[in-house]
Parts: structure tokens; sequence; C-alpha cells
């Protein structure tokens, strides 16, 4: 298809006994933000740096608009890398490092001064020319990288955890600046994070990684209300997560309670994982809900409260602004939408799926 | 094909390194006195070292010296090295700058520089001169071995030494030594070898009364050396290699687990 | 107590072993036997036989130098390509050969390089023809590329595994190939470990008298084998002090120009 910027396909890659990549397909458009997300060790990084060119997969080709680059050099790829402590040019000034690209590109002295310009000020760091790296802090080396990379113009900009090193209220000013970056450019952006809160801000895309396989890809939304497994239920956001039996379509059987749902397709008496987020959970009058348990902490949290309920034996998260102090015996209800079902792992690869207890 | 030249560039330069290191260990073991006839393989050399009161002497006033001089210019570098870290920057590069001046100047001019020194001030040269001149040139590498452990030191935690209840001195050697040690002993063991090499210096230095290793070969040169030389210079290279490759033997890595 | 005094007896000692001892060859290099103000004694550096010797010191240190500069750069780079983790282990390779003594080693050339040395023998095993090595300039060039290269390769070796892998992608994805990120980004990070291996190796090699007198059969004078004559067998200390002043001051001047690349002094031997 014309329109798929680049495929990986096939892509595995091993180091030693560590298998870091097994069979992993991908595949994204111009002009979105993709991220990639994952625990440390998932092989996020690597599948960043089998686009850069750093590393070489042990099978599989990486496609580029249809072309196989696989064998193609870092130095002759259409993309650029923001790496994840920057790695500027301590040696040269911040003119010099973002010139480095076109200086090689033998562009003229004119064309360098107006990209230089150009790409200071898109970064907000106009006048800062002569200063050397050292002399920056964090977050304005980390735009110094993004500036010396966005100038030669790459079709695909990868990020590895760009803001890492940030502290958190840099970090959420940088999110909203790489937004706005990334439409200003035009131009795509795979970003490398594990902090979930990032990937939804951020991202048109999120792919969720975790052992060297593709969990889920899809949008923010899709991804926090409808997580396919287990893993990236737990991995996006707090939920309660718990097996299950689907009884019959829409209808499913918790801690053996009925409850209502609606999900179809699953079979009958099949046992399943469900996802019920915590902010889902309704407070009601004890006898009046579906489960009935008491309180047992009970914490601010700001916006809401954050309270655990003991309940047929499982020990229930609820997010709520209705707040219910310790001991207190409640009631519980669900909303059948609000209950996302899903299929429990059945072989070894969907193993790797399974959430460590 | 390209690590082949790697390899083949890396062995090259050990052979030129240990070249005449390995000349020696064959000549100690020569029968004959020559250096480039080979009359048969003997250990006499051997047997004799050890009745030559000379080279034991010598051997004694190398080692007795180098591990002076490596101990006490230890102490005082590692203390200043503490010191210095805590100046202000114009005094501490002032310091640092007279720091260099042994390693800059060449061995040479300490040499005779410390020579005139000891003679204007009515010192007579012997063990004491050697051993005063030792430590001069060894200071400086001990501090340039412990400064950078110093800056690597983890802040705060000589505060929170401080914090839980202990007292300046005991902080200092429960939290700030350990981890000053391996600069330390580094340190040590550079200043230890750098006497037991040296020879300018302590030519310019030792008076007629002593001799060293070093002075005692140079001594020999016009003469030709005696093959016991050789035969003690293997028993301390051996020595010294089984002990550091003992340090250093490769540590098995724990699998990790998964 | 405040930490700043544990320096004290540092900079006692560095002013009675270090400071003043200069102050006397300046002292001495500027009088003469009777102890009047002289400069004849700097001024004789211009003496044909000292002349000679002065620069025949400086051009073999300058040569040493080089040859110790391209021998080492690409052995520190195949040492960093190694991956070695064990980068004591590599430093200990090359201080071993310390342990056995620097007249020994140095004597055991002698034997290597005679005319019917070891490499000589080699040299008829591959057809080429004798050379005389042994009390030639070349021998001595040899003696002190030999005792110096070490001194070379470890700065160069610790500047250059501080460079993280990061710093080369980055100018290899900027689209650097490998001679362009070499030029551009190893060789200038690596510059103060360079100018700390020239300064280390020039300098013993400038003031040698043991490396020429044995290896160059005390036929050919450089400008130690000079000082160090007066001091021992002339016994003039006045001119000594004066000619060792010359030496001080050359190496003050190359310092001084080297320093002008070496902005943060970030190179170091150990």
């Amino acid at each position: 298809m014309a329109n798929k910027l680049i495929e990986l396909v096939n892509i595995s890659k091993t180091y030693g006994d560590n298998v870091v990549l097994d069979d992993l397909n991908l595949y994204f458009n111009e002009n979105k933000f993709l991220t990639l997300l994952g625990p440390s060790g998932c092989g996020k990084t690597t599948t960043l740096r089998i686009m850069g060119g750093f590393e070489t997969p042990d099978t599989g080709s990486v496609l580029f608009q249809g072309k196989d680059i696989k064998s193609i050099p870092p130095n002759h790829r259409p993309l650029n890398t923001v790496f994840q402590k920057y790695a500027l040019f301590t040696h040269m000034t911040v003119a010099d490092n973002i010139a480095f690209g076109l200086k090689i590109k033998k562009k003229s002295k004119a064309y360098i001064q107006d990209k230089i310009k150009y790409a200071l000020k898109l970064v907000n760091l106009d006048g800062f020319e002569n200063r050397m790296p050292d002399s920056l802090s964090g977050g304005q080396q980390q735009r110094i990288a993004i500036a010396r990379a966005i100038v030669n113009e790459p079709k695909v900009l990868l990020l590895d955890e760009p803001l890492g090193a940030l502290d958190l209220k840099l970090r959420q000013d940088m999110q909203y600046e790489l937004i706005r970056l990334k439409n200003e450019l035009g131009i795509t952006f795979v970003y490398v994070t594990h902090d979930q809160e990032e990937a939804l801000t951020m991202s048109d895309t999120i792919v969720v990684m975790n052992q060297g396989y593709i969990q889920q890809i899809g949008s923010p939304e899709d991804i926090y209300n409808e997580p396919e497994n287990a893993f990236v239920a737990d991995f996006i956001g707090e939920s309660n997560i718990l097996s299950a039996t689907m009884v019959e379509d829409k209808l499913v059987n918790i801690l053996g309670v009925n409850f209502p749902c609606v999900d179809t397709g699953f079979g009958q008496n099949k046992p399943v994982d469900v996802v019920i987020r915590p902010e889902d959970i309704d407070f009601v009058a004890p006898d009046e809900g579906q489960l009935k348990g008491r309180v047992t902490s009970l914490i601010f949290k700001g916006v809401h409260y954050e309270m655990e309920v003991m309940a047929n034996g499982f020990e229930w998260l609820v997010h709520s602004t209705d707040m219910q102090p310790v001991g207190t015996e409640v009631g519980m209800k669900v909303d059948p939408f609000d209950i996302q079902i899903m299929n429990k792992p059945t072989s070894e690869d969907e193993e790797a799926v399974k959430v460590d207890e | 094909m390209k690590k082949f030249f790697k390899y083949l560039y890396l062995v090259l330069i050990f052979i030129f390194l240990y070249a005449p290191i390995a000349t020696l260990v064959v000549l100690s073991f020569n029968r004959s006195k020559s250096r480039v006839r080979w009359g048969g393989f003997s250990l006499r050399w051997y047997d004799q070292l050890f009745g030559s009161s000379t080279i034991m002497t010598a051997l004694y006033n190398t080692l007795l010296i180098a591990f002076l001089s490596a101990l006490i210019a230890t102490i005082i570098g590692t203390m200043a090295a503490i010191g210095i870290n805590k100046m202000k920057k114009v005094p501490k590069s002032i310091v640092m700058g007279v720091n260099n001046i042994p390693l800059l100047n060449g061995e040479i001019v300490t040499g005779i520089s410390l020579m005139l020194c000891f003679i204007a001030f009515g010192i007579s040269l012997g063990f004491k001169t050697v051993l005063i001149a030792h430590i001069t040139f060894n200071i400086p590498y001990v501090i340039l071995s412990v400064m950078p452990k110093l800056k690597q030191i983890t802040p705060g935690t000589y505060e929170a030494a401080l914090d839980l209840g202990a007292t300046p001195t005991y902080a200092f050697f429960k939290v700030i030594f350990p981890e000053l040690l391996p600069g330390i002993l580094s340190g040590y063991l550079l200043a230890f070898t750098m006497s037991l090499d040296d020879f300018i210096i302590t030519h310019f230095t030792r008076g007629a009364g002593i001799n060293t290793l070093s002075t005692l070969i140079y001594s020999e040169v016009r003469r030709g050396i005696k093959p016991t030389m050789y035969a003690l210079s293997t028993l301390l290279f051996v020595s010294v290699l089984v002990l550091l490759l003992f340090i250093n033997r490769p540590v098995k890595p724990k699998k990790k687990k998964n | 107590m405040n930490k700043k005094f544990f320096a004290t007896p540092y900079i006692i000692w560095m002013t009675g072993f270090t400071i003043i001892p200069l102050l006397l060859i300046l002292y001495y290099g500027l009088t003469d036997k009777t102890g009047a103000f002289t400069i004849d004694n700097i001024v004789s550096i211009a003496t044909p036989e000292h002349a000679k010797a002065l620069f025949l010191s400086i051009g073999l240190a300058l040569i040493s130098t080089l040859i110790c500069l391209i021998l080492a750069y690409p052995l520190a780079m195949i040492l960093k390509s190694l991956q070695v983790n064990q980068n004591r282990f590599i430093v200990f390779l090359f201080i071993l050969p310390m342990w056995m003594n620097f007249l020994l080693r140095t004597m055991a050339w002698q034997t290597l390089l005679e005319n019917q040395g070891v490499i000589n023998a080699i040299f008829r095993f591959l057809g080429l023809p004798q050379m005389k090595l042994i009390n030639t300039s070349y021998a001595i060039i040899f003696g002190m590329v030999y005792n110096f290269l070490p001194f070379m390769i470890l700065p160069i070796y610790n500047v250059l595994i501080k460079i993280s892998d990061d710093i080369i992608n980055a100018a290899k994805d900027l689209g650097a190939n490998q001679f362009q990120v070499f030029l551009k980004i190893i060789f200038p990070l690596t510059l103060p470990g360079v100018i700390s291996g020239i300064t280390m190796v020039f300098i013993p090699a400038l003031t040698t008298f043991v490396i020429s007198n044995l290896l160059g059969g005390g036929k050919i004078l450089l400008i130690g084998n000079v000082i160090e004559q007066e001091f021992t067998f002339s016994g003039n200390w006045h001119l000594g002090s004066g000619l060792s002043l010359v030496l001080m001051i050359f190496i003050l001047v190359s310092m001084a120009l080297l320093a002008k690349y070496d902005k943060n002094g970030e190179g170091t031997v150990f």
C-alpha cells in the first residue's frame, strides 16, 4: 500500500539466549504520532534502533515506502533520531551541533544559517547559537537535540524516551511542545516511552509491547477502554483484573455473581479475564448493589478518593468522589458496558502477556 | 578479515612491548655469560643470586624505598587531595599547577634540583635523600589517582552519616574513605611501581654509599651486566605477574535470572 | 576542623622539595663559580656542541612522539572495539613491563638490535638487507618509542572509552560516514588524551640521557647527556643548571602551545 510509510515485517532479534523481539510486524502511515509503550526490556527501544539502523534484525525486513532499507547504514536513512541522553556533541557550539547534518550534506552557508535560526525558533531557543551544550539545562539540551534532528527534514523522527531525564513539570510542558512540533512539521514521530500517561497524552496510535511481543495497537481511547488482555489493562492505568466465567453471551460470572455485560462470542461457560476500571464502580446502598462489601482503606488523591473494598474474597479498587470511611458497609454496582471481557492466554507466546501478580 | 588485522596489530604491539622481557628471561637461563650466544640451559645465575650480598642489599634498598616512599606519598597525597578538593578555585588551580611540576619537568631536572637542594642545606646524600626524592615525585601520582574518586563520591552521603549521629571522624572513615579506597590503592600501586622503576632521580640523589637495583645495573653497564641481574629481574617479574593475575582473575559473572 | 588544612603537609613538602630546589637551579644557572651574576651559562647553549645536542634531542623526541602517536591511536581504537569491560586489566598489561627494570629492558634491546641480533636475523630470514641499528639514532628512537609508548596509549584509551556509542550513533544518524565520524567527532573528543599523551612522551624523550647512553653507545650526545656530565663528571653545576633552565623553557613553551588545545584539562593518564 502506498501510504504505509514504514513497515516492519517478521522482525526477530536475539542477544545470546535472550529473545528481544519475536516475529514482530508493524506498520504506520505519514504524519502520525506513534508511541511504542511498554515496561523496560519489552523490546521497544530495540524496535526503534532497528528503524534507525543501529541494530540489524536477525530476520525480517524494514520497509520504507515499500523499499527494504535493512542493509542501508544509518547515515543514509531518511530518518533521524533523538537519543535518550541527547548525545549532543559537547565539543561544538549549539549552532555547530544543529549544522552538523547539513554540513555533511554540503548545503550552502546561507541555507544552513537560515535553518539554524528556524530550528532554534521552533524549539523556543532563539539566540542560543554560540552556547556550549554543557552550559544548558536538561530541557534545553533536549530541545537542541530535537532541533539538530529536524533541520535534516526527516520523513520520520525517532525519539527514544526523550523526556526520561526531565522533571515532572518540564516533562508536561515538553509533551505539549512535541505535539505542536509534530503538527507544525507534518512528519511522523515514533516515540518510545514506558510512561503510560505520556503515551495517552501525545499519541495518535499506541503500540503496547511486552517481552518482545506486540500486545495491542490502537488509539489511546481504545487501549484504555478496551484493553485486549490483562497485561494491557494492568499496564495502562489502574484496574481490577479478575478471573471469571462467561456464562453465555452478555452474561459473566464474577466471584459467584452474575453480571450483565455487552460482550458476545466467547462461548458458554468459558473461563475469561475481566477488567473493571476503579472509576467505573459505583457505590449504592449495601443491599441495592450487585456486590456487598466493607471499606478497608481510604486515601485522598485530590480529584477523587481511592478506596479498597473487600467483597466476595477480592480486594476491589474503587475511585470515587463519594467518600466512604473505613469500616463502612457498601454496595457496589457496575454498568454492563464498563465490564471488559478478555480471552485467557492459551498458547505459550501469549503467556508473555500474563501479569506477574 | 578486518578482525584479523585488528588482532594482528594488537599481537605485534604486545610482542614489541614484551620482547625485551622475554629476552631477559631467556638470558637468565643461559649458561654462557654472553648476551648473544646461547651456552645451554643452566640455573647457575639463580644459584649465585642469593649469595651476592651486593645484589641482595640493593634489592633490599629498592624494595624498602619503594614501600616507604609509596606509603608516605599515599598518606600525604590522599590528605592533600581532600584538602585541595575543598579549596576555592584560584588556590586550587595554583596548587594543582605546582602538583604538575614534577610530572612536566623531566626527571633530570627534578633529580638535579633536589640534589642541589640537599647539598645547599647540608643534608648528606644517602638513603634518606633518595627516600625524600621518591616521596616527592610520587605524591603527584597519588593525587591524580585519588582526585577523580573524590569527585565521584555520591553527594550527601557524608551529611547523611552526620545526620544519623556519626561524628565527623567516624563518618569519614565509614563513608568517604571506602569510596576513596580504590583510588588510594591504585595510587599506592602506581607510586610503588614508579619508585621501583626509577633510575634518573635516584642517580642524582643517592650519593656514593647506597645502591638500588637501578643504580647497580647502571654502574655495571660498562663492565657488562652480570646475568644474576637477569635472574633477579625474572623472579621479580614473574612474582608480580602471578600476583596481579591473581588479583585480576576473571570472576565468572553470575547468571541472571529472568 | 576545616578540611582545607589537610593539604598543609603537602604544601610544605612541595614548597621544600619542589619550589625551593627549582629556585636553586635558577640561582645556579644565573651565577658563576664566584657567585656573581652572569648569563654565560644560558648563552652557552649557542655553542655548536650544545646547540647540536639540543636540536638532536628535540628532533629525536619529536620523531619518537609522532611514532608513538601513530602506533598508539589505532591501538587504542582497537582496544575500545574489543569492548573488554575489564579496562583495569588492559591498563595493567601496559604497566606490567615496568616491573622489570627499565635499564635492563633497554639493555635487552641491545641484544635484539645487535648486528648479529634477533632483528637482523629476522631480516636475514626474510631476505632483507642487514641494517646497522645499534649505536645509531635509530636505536635511540627505538628505545624511546619502546619505553614511552604506554604513556601515549593509556591517556588516549582512557578518553576514548568515555565516548558513548550514542554520540557516535547520533553523528551517523545525521549522515556522517565512518571517516566523517572519526574526523569530526571521535578525534576532537580525544584531543585531551592525545595532548596528555604527547606531553607524557615528549618530555621524558627530550630529557633522557639513559636511553642515548645505553643504545647510542656513548657516541651520541643529547642535551640530557650534556647536563648529566656537567653534574657528574665535569662538576660545573652552574653550567649544568643554566642548560637545565634552557630545557625547562623549551618544555614550558611547548606545553603552553599544547594547552591551547586542551581547554578543560580533561586528559589524564590514570
